[in-house]
Order: structure tokens, then sequence, then C-alpha cells
């Protein structure tokens, strides 16, 4: 068995996609084995520089993710793309469209593009998308992309996660009180305003400059605000020269070293919920106990704290 | 977590036809499944580049341009190079029903016609897969 494991590895090392592809779904399903093979990655590999690409549903997140990737491409740099699309609450099921609009790079034996599902996760982000980082960077990708679902406000894992997140915006996305209000807005790393074609686009950029010069200090990184046309590839150069800029920003106060390690504390949390919630949680959900005690909180004759008292602290 | 179905709904060739290929990559999620959809105009590359990189269990083929007896030998033998050939593939659209038998000798596990209930599709894929 073990054996298998060091042959799956030395496999994913290679480049082989159909094994990245097979490590991930074991990952994804939580496996045995996909265990076994993750203990071996944490141990040996360091992972490659992740960009995080949020923002609303419709905001361009995937155009500008292809057109980055092309820039890139350019000077040969291999990239891994995670574009997470989000799991329907009633079925379980999930549409994941993303690759829609990555088809110009999908045949391109430089690029790996998986889409996941959140798979009841809140924030987006479920524990397997950093041990997929992982699996693209033993595969030897140089740069991660993590597409986010298309967020609303206070979802911010991604920012635990990414070296450098950028926030997509669209000059209809609101008024400055919208973009006052706290969340996303204070997550970014770089700013763009997208589908600079259409009205308001500068009123919009004027706006979030407004809010990002509220921070202050030596030292301080300022996010840039972008203005693209992802469709008409105008624009992407710029993004491109500030993730290189944040990229040396962080390696030259000694940043990159304390992200990594916040995104280590955010995946042990996520990690050990999961644990907590198959060995706790499931349990009690399928005991018949369980819908009985909703009952009697319905005719009031318990309440939920002395009942999980009962079914998780007894 | 339990193991999921992943499905590849894919538009081979010049045909701008999708109402079908959404139809049933909305069934299929609602179901339960993760379907991958990715547009129209699809190569046998494109589809089988994207197959082996989302691992899926079953790849639908939509097509109503009656380019099928060109393309879908094409895709299967490109899943075979990629070593895939185990991922089952089922196609839909506009396909003549004398053009099955030569469809089901290239491997194609099943052909769909209009009028289909998804409900059918759904219990053929969960059969193929368990």
């Amino acid at each position: 068995m073990d054996k298998d494991i060091d042959k799956l590895y030395k496999e994913i090392k290679k480049g082989n996609e159909n094994k990245i592809a097979k490590a991930i779904s074991m990952v994804e399903d939580g496996t045995k084995n996909a265990l076994k093979l993750m203990e071996k990655v944490y141990k040996n590999v360091e992972p490659s520089y992740m960009v995080g690409i949020s923002g609303p549903p419709g905001s361009g997140k995937s155009t500008l993710t292809q057109r980055i990737v092309q820039l890139w491409r350019k000077d040969d740099i291999k990239v891994g793309i995670i574009a997470i699309d989000p799991t329907s609450h009633f079925s379980g099921g999930a549409l994941l469209g993303d690759r829609i609009r990555m088809n110009e790079i999908a045949t391109d034996h430089g690029v790996f593009i998986r889409s996941m599902a959140t798979r009841g996760s809140m924030g987006g982000l479920n524990s397997s998308i950093y041990d997929t980082v992982l699996l693209f960077s033993l595969a030897g990708y140089d740069y991660i992309i993590i597409e986010t679902v298309g967020v609303g406000q206070n979802e911010i894992d991604i920012v635990k996660l990414a070296d450098t997140t950028i926030f997509v915006t669209v000059p209809e996305a609101g008024d400055e009180i919208q973009a006052y209000k706290a969340g996303l807005m204070e997550v970014g790393d770089i700013f763009v305003v997208n589908k600079s074609d259409r009205p308001n686009s500068q009123q919009m950029v004027l706006t979030i400059e407004q809010l990002v010069s509220f921070k202050e200090g030596k030292d301080i990184w300022k996010p840039p605000v972008l203005s693209t046309n992802a469709l008409r590839n105008e624009g992407v150069k710029d993004i491109n020269k500030w993730i290189n800029k944040h990229h040396t920003y962080l390696k030259d106060n000694n940043l990159l070293q304390k992200s990594r390690k916040n995104v280590i504390k955010a995946q042990m949390i996520n990690l050990m919920e999961k644990t907590l919630n198959e060995k706790y949680i499931k349990p009690v959900l399928k005991d018949k106990k369980f819908e009985k005690y909703i009952d009697l909180i319905y005719e009031k004759k318990e309440d939920p704290y002395t009942v999980i008292k009962k079914l998780l602290l007894s | 977590m339990e193991k999921k179905i992943k499905v590849l709904i894919a538009k081979p060739g010049l045909d701008g036809h999708d109402r079908g290929a959404k139809v049933i990559a909305r069934g299929l999620k609602e179901a339960g499944m993760e379907v991958v959809y990715t547009g129209l105009r699809q190569t046998p590359e494109q589809i089988v580049r994207s197959a082996v990189q989302e691992d899926v269990d079953v790849i639908g083929l939509s097509i109503l341009s009656g380019a099928h007896t060109y393309l879908f030998p094409e895709i299967m033998k490109r899943l075979k190079d990629a070593n895939r050939d185990d991922i089952a593939v089922i196609a839909g659209g506009i396909i003549p029903e004398d053009d099955h038998t030569e469809l089901k000798e290239l491997g194609i596990k099943a052909v769909f016609q209009p009028g289909t209930p998804i409900s059918d599709i759904v219990d053929f894929i969960k059969n193929e897969v368990n």
C-alpha cells in the first residue's frame, strides 16, 4: 500500500496529469490513501506562490485569470488553477462553469485547470483547496491561482490562504456606502475595476482609492486600484506588475513567512472542525434521539443549551 | 466525505445549440452531481484534456450538427491515448438511430434521444458509476 503511495508521489512530481487529477479527487473525497499521500506532501513540499482572485459573481474573475495566465505563459511560467464554484445546499450538486471563460488556455500543457465545488464550506474555501495547492506545487507549477466563488460580503477565507489577493469588481457594484461596509473591500492587496468600458468606471476607481487611502503607516502595503477590460485584454500587464511588486514587498518585509504560517493555522482549524464534525456532530444527527429533542424543544419542554450538554458534553 | 459523481458536459464541434446541454447540466446538478460545463465549440483535444484534469466519471457529449460520426471517434481515440478510456461516455442531441450501432461499437455507452426524461439519464449514470 505504502509503495503505491510512493509511486503516486513520484508520478505527481513528474507532472503526470492523470495522477495529479486522481490525487486531487482522493483529497476531495478524503480517502485513507489521501491522508497517507498528504502526510508525505506536507513534509516535503514548499508551496508555490499563491494568487487569490475574488469578487462578486460575473465581475470577470475567470476571464482575468485566463489573461494573467496567458501573460505568464509567455515567460514559460507553469500555472495551476483552482476554480471554485458553490455546492448547492439543497441537492449537494454543483455546476462548475469557470472553464467556459478559460478555453484559450485549456490545451496549454503548462496549465492545469481544476474546477472544484465548495462542498459545504461556508467561506468558499475548504481544506482540500490548500491540499490541492500543495499537489500542484509538487507537480512543478510555479504559480497557483485560486479563483473563489462569486463572494458577497464577509467571506474572507481567501485572504488567509493566498499570498497576493486580487479583488475584482465592476462599475455597477454599488455606491461608496457599499464599499465602506466592512468585509471584502478590506482584504484586497490589489483592486481591479473590470469592464472599464462601462459607465462610471472611473468613479468606482476613485471610490475604492479613497477607501484604500485610509491605510496609513510606514512599511504598510497600499493597494493599487487598477482599471481593466479583461475581454479586450487591456490593463492586464499592470496587474502582473503589481503582483510582482506585492511579492517583493512580502519578501522584503519578511511577511511571506508569516503569511505561510497563517495558512497552516487556518488549515489546522479547518481540519479540526472537519474532524469534530465527522466524529461528534454527524453521529448525533443520525441518532433518533436528536429528532425527539427537536420535538421537545418545539413543545417547550427542553431548550437547546441543555440538550447540547446532554448530547455532546456528557 | 462521500464520493461525488463528477460529469463533464461538452459540446463538440461547430454547433451553437446549447439548450439541451444546459438542461442536462442543471438536471444532473439537481440530482447531486458535480457538473463541469465547458461551453460551446469544443475540440476533441479540449474535451479530453478537461476530462483528464477534472477526473470525471462520465462525459456527456451533446451534438446537434450531424458531425457525431466524425468527432466521436476522435474523442474516443484521444481518451484511449490519455489512458482514460475507463471514463464512461454518453451522448445526446440529434443523432439518427441508424448511427447508434456505430457509436456503441466505438464504446459510447448510451445515446439519448430528444424527449428522454432527465431521471432516465440520472439513473443510467448512477448505474454506470457504481
